[in-house]
């Protein structure tokens, strides 16, 4: 019964890397590409944690719930190194545009370039 | 109290992280673990000058679980989005006003957008004072910003006081 479970969610967490690697394969230009693994891919890795603390838990060794480590680390640095990329795009696109203009403007106005 | 223990929230999670990083309960364990959670907020109290005031703490529990929740129904809809193929994406840039005065709640603002339905944070302007997003396929530019604002700003802004 266990097994079962456990198989189903290896199985619904590797469904959801994989989707987000689709994603991440065929989304059409770079923004959209974050989507894929920022989302898809944690309920993915999720999915595998889950099995294996039900894996792991049910071995004789007793309750086993470092996985949780692993979940609050990938939430926290998923997004950032998202962010960074995003970023990093944003202001290497906006060069020579908004973003020097904005800056050299005055710190006040802030932002970046907008599409 | 507030001498020894700075901190308490933060002890709290040291503790917690110890005992999880080991997977254990020993006895042993968890006397160092409570011992490092005291002295660690001790040695490094003076690095954080200006630490977020936590007005409901209890709050957080309740952030968190609809966090979990939002993240579940954020990972069905990017990968309904992600495998229609014929459905037409509109994806956009919007920019959310911010009013959140404290760093560390942005930051966890941020990292929500990021984890929930089909917004990702992009920039953070100078000034702090608005966030752009891209978002994935935008049905409505204010509805989204309202929503983004009701559902994680207001609930950050009762548990950061600011």
């Amino acid at each position: 019964m266990l097994d079962l479970l456990t198989s189903f969610f290896l199985v619904v967490g590797g469904l959801f890397a994989l989707i987000g690697s689709i994603g991440l394969a065929r989304l059409p230009d770079l923004f959209m590409r974050l989507h894929g693994p920022t989302k898809a891919t944690t309920l993915g890795v999720g999915g595998i944690l889950i099995a294996s603390m039900l894996h792991f838990s049910s071995l004789d060794s007793g309750l086993s719930l470092h996985e949780l480590l692993v979940a609050l680390f990938l939430l926290i640095t998923a997004p950032v190194s998202a962010h960074l990329i995003a970023r990093t795009m944003i202001h290497l696109r906006g060069g020579t545009g908004t973003v020097v203009d904005e800056r050299e403007a005055g710190p006040q106005q802030g932002g970046t370039d907008q599409r | 109290m507030k001498r020894w223990l700075p901190q308490p929230l933060f002890s709290l999670s040291l503790w917690g992280v110890w005992l999880l990083l080991g997977n254990t309960l020993a006895p042993g364990q968890i006397l160092l673990g409570g011992l490092l959670a005291l002295a660690l907020p001790l040695f490094t109290v003076r690095f954080w000058p200006d630490r977020p005031r936590l007005r409901r703490p209890l709050r957080i529990l309740t952030y968190i679980l609809m966090l979990l929740w939002d993240i579940t129904v954020a990972n069905l809809t990017v990968a309904r989005l992600i495998l229609h193929p014929t459905r037409k994406l509109r994806p956009a840039f919007i920019r959310l006003p911010l009013d959140l005065g404290n760093d560390f709640a942005i930051v966890v603002l941020t990292n929500t957008i990021s984890l929930t339905p089909g917004t990702v944070s992009a920039d953070l302007s100078l000034d702090r004072r608005s966030l752009l997003i891209h978002a994935l396929d935008v049905d409505d530019v204010e509805q989204t910003i309202a929503r983004i604002k009701h559902r994680y700003e207001r609930p950050l802004q009762e548990i950061f006081a600011c």
